[in-house]
């Protein structure tokens, strides 16, 4: 707590200084691009370290190919206002070249699949450091990560054995093949994201704003019936609500909130009387108690 | 939204939290995050579920810290974990932990980041090894604010007597071992029944001060007063572009001091001077920025500056710069420490080879005895030993900046083995 900043502006000057880390240690980072809120504020922190310079970074997109066409409408113009280049990995030519197999059934998802399309993609670019949106209030294992988290050659993270962290000291050396992933924001909370939309005014992609939408419930847990990607199960009906994103994921692991929230001070009012975390709604969660870590060690976001 | 922009004014505080099974750190962290809203339904689901699951007969809170597999499933916290909680007046950021001997590394890599330390006490049991070495480390690592929370009052049946019998002690403690300690605070409480926690305790009236909540809610945090500017260049900001031909601005955070347009600066190793023509945070133009900020400075001379030189007030207090210093260390890793090895050393942006020219004495941090004739390092040692680096550091001791005072060891497995704190030149 320096100076009598606000946490604002001081877990802003951490992220500008995680990244400027970033561009001076590695030879070949990128920005994992989801079109989430988080990784659009990575983005913007992004923007504003190398302004007036451009973003020294491209962004990458995974892409399941089970998007919400807002999602991509809202990349496609991001990138051209920055000027950035864009990766885009695409989950079916994982699936088409059988290095993966698409589940099937009624909670098939590829959300488990991007981690090969991801790693396949960091390896072809030579990507040495990928940035993340990631947020240790989001989940438990990533309470435990450090910002610089080192993979080994065949992307996996070693909860056990991570390199100790200390001050504002990161050590980014690796050996040929390796690489890291780095989360800037990883000291901010949900509430400390939408403030920061507020008080900067950035832009987001129409799905965190209330909107009807055709949805049916599986688990206690809002669903989108459109884009109609879901199998649906016979006696899941289809309702028209209004509706938003709390989180972005791709439209099988995406939960939609009832909200009437038109404004980011009407989402900031919503998530502060809230009692259900936001990864609540991510049905890839839900699948082991440490699903979120399992995942990680393969070499997951 | 008046009451929601007033958010946006919080402060941050980080603190720490350390302590082993059974000492109430779980229950207190839970009680506070609970309180304050930051608990959710469905954490508190999942956490109810894998207690019951576990056999437990309570709700175990610790599973909400725990997070990896190997923590949930021995029942110990290995690794330090992030907590995040805010009230309406403050934001906090907790570093949780683990307090057995074997873990020392991640006490010292949680406190590396904090303005505060929470030391619990056990009423029952009072002073333990483990005060004293989650002590010794927050006055190692320069905490200036120690919180000692005597947990557990209930089952001393609320005694004022023990409380103060256990605060004489602790000051006898650190009297003993002449430990620069910062301000200590004393808190009574107990975290189950929730006894000044947040609220003031009903059972403790003969305690008229703050409850652990309020406490840090409110407590002031020191702020450097002297003229001692350091900017320490991370990125030099070239855009090359046709809207900005020229410009070349230094790109860093501020680590101490303050900053103004029309300032006088000089760069260090260069020593050369120069004024300051312009402050930036991304589009943003201001007339001057302070301490924990990330800026980018235009200067008016074309003077070579690049990542790892410092850029600090010419008037001010000036950095040192040497190559030889009496420094405090602490060990993480199996492979030991050596003197005669060759380290790559990290400190500031400075990267340079350093080796260890000898050991001093290690520290042992339960008795705080000197032990001399150490050939080497072993994890979890802490120690005084004579380091010299290859080239120059432009350097500030530890307990006067943080930034400029500290420095990771990192050996050629690529891996960060060791941190150390300067003392002195030497």
């Amino acid at each position: 707590m320096a100076n009598n900043l606000t946490h604002l502006a001081e877990l802003e000057a951490e992220s500008v200084y995680i990244l400027r880390e970033v561009a001076a240690q590695f030879e070949k980072p990128c920005i994992l691009f989801s079109g989430g809120k988080d990784s659009i504020v990575l983005t913007y922190l992004a923007y504003k370290a190398f302004y007036p310079a451009k973003i020294p970074f491209p962004l990458v997109h995974i892409d399941t190919g089970h998007n919400f066409p807002e999602t991509l409408t809202y990349r496609d113009d991001l990138v051209k206002r920055l000027g950035a280049d864009l990766v885009v990995g695409y989950v079916q030519d994982s699936i088409d070249q059988g290095k993966v197999r698409e589940e099937t059934g009624f909670n098939a998802s590829r959300n488990k699949l991007q981690t090969v399309t991801l790693l396949d993609t960091l390896a072809e670019h030579k990507f040495d450091a990928a940035l993340g949106g990631a947020r240790r209030d989001e989940e438990k294992a990533r309470a435990k990560e450090r910002i610089f988290s080192h993979r080994d050659e065949f992307g996996q993270w070693n909860p056990k054995n991570q390199r100790p962290e200390l001050w504002n000291i990161y050590n980014a050396r690796k050996d040929m093949g390796e690489h890291f992933r780095v989360f800037p924001i990883s000291n901010w909370t949900e509430m400390d994201v939408w403030q920061y939309i507020f008080k900067e005014g950035i832009e987001l992609p129409s799905l965190y704003y209330t909107h009807r939408r055709k949805v049916f419930k599986r688990d206690g847990q809002w669903l989108a019936a459109e884009p109609d990607i879901i199998q649906r199960r016979e006696d899941e009906e289809v309702v028209e609500l209004d509706v938003r994103c709390r989180t972005i994921g791709d439209v099988t692991c995406t939960g939609l909130t009832l909200s009437k929230a038109h404004t980011v001070e009407d989402i900031i009012r919503e998530i502060a009387a809230t009692r259900v975390t936001e990864r609540g709604g991510r049905a890839d969660d839900k699948r082991s108690e440490t699903a979120m870590e399992d995942r990680k060690k393969q070499g997951y976001f | 939204m008046a009451e929601d922009n007033g958010y946006l004014d919080m402060q941050l505080l980080r603190f720490s939290t350390a302590g082993s099974v059974d000492d109430g750190k779980s229950t207190l962290i839970g009680r506070l995050l609970y309180d304050s809203k930051s608990i959710f339904e469905d954490q508190l689901l999942a956490i109810e579920e894998a207690s019951r699951s576990r056999g437990n007969e309570e709700v175990n809170l610790a599973l909400l810290t725990d997070g990896l597999r190997a923590e949930r499933e021995q029942g110990i916290t290995i690794d330090v974990a992030y907590r995040y909680f805010a009230t309406p007046k403050r934001k906090f950021i907790i570093a949780d932990t683990p307090g057995h001997i074997q873990y020392t590394r991640n006490m010292v890599t949680g406190a590396s980041t904090c303005d505060l330390a929470v030391i619990l006490v056990d009423a029952r049991h009072g002073i333990m090894e483990q005060t004293v070495r989650h002590s010794y480390i927050s006055s190692l690592l320069a905490i200036k604010e120690v919180v000692v929370a005597v947990n557990k009052m209930d089952l001393v049946g609320f005694s004022e007597e023990r409380f103060l019998e256990i605060k004489e002690a602790y000051c006898k403690m650190v009297n003993d071992f002449s430990l620069d300690m910062g301000n200590i605070t004393f808190i009574p409480m107990s975290a189950k029944l929730g006894d000044n926690v947040v609220n003031r305790s009903e059972s403790m009236t003969w305690y008229d001060g703050p409850s652990l909540l309020t406490f840090l809610e409110t407590v002031p945090l020191p702020h450097d007063p002297e003229d001692r500017l350091r900017l320490p260049v991370q990125y030099v900001i070239r855009p090359i572009s046709g809207k900005f031909p020229d410009f070349r601005g230094y790109a860093g955070m501020i680590s101490a001091g303050e900053i103004a347009v029309g300032d006088r600066v000089k760069a260090y190793p260069s020593e050369l001077s120069t004024e300051v023509t312009g402050i930036y945070l991304g589009a943003e133009s201001r007339p001057r920025a302070v301490a924990g900020e990330s800026v980018d400075i235009t200067l008016k001379d074309d003077i070579d500056i690049s990542r790892g030189d410092v850029i600090v007030s010419e008037k001010g207090v000036q950095p040192g710069v040497a190559q030889n210093f009496e420094i405090d260390v602490c060990w993480f890793r199996n492979s030991p420490l050596v003197p005669g090895k060759r380290y790559t050393i990290r400190h500031a942006a400075q990267d340079t080879v350093g080796v260890v020219k000898s050991i001093e004495y290690k520290v042992d941090i339960t008795t705080q005895e000197k032990i001399y004739d150490t050939d080497r390092l072993v994890m979890n040692d802490i120690a005084r030993v004579i380091l010299r680096t290859a080239t120059p550091l432009i350097y500030d001791r530890y307990r006067e900046n943080r930034a400029m005072g500290s420095l990771i060891f990192i050996d050629d497995t690529n891996d960060t083995v060791g941190a150390g704190m300067i003392v002195s030149e030497s």
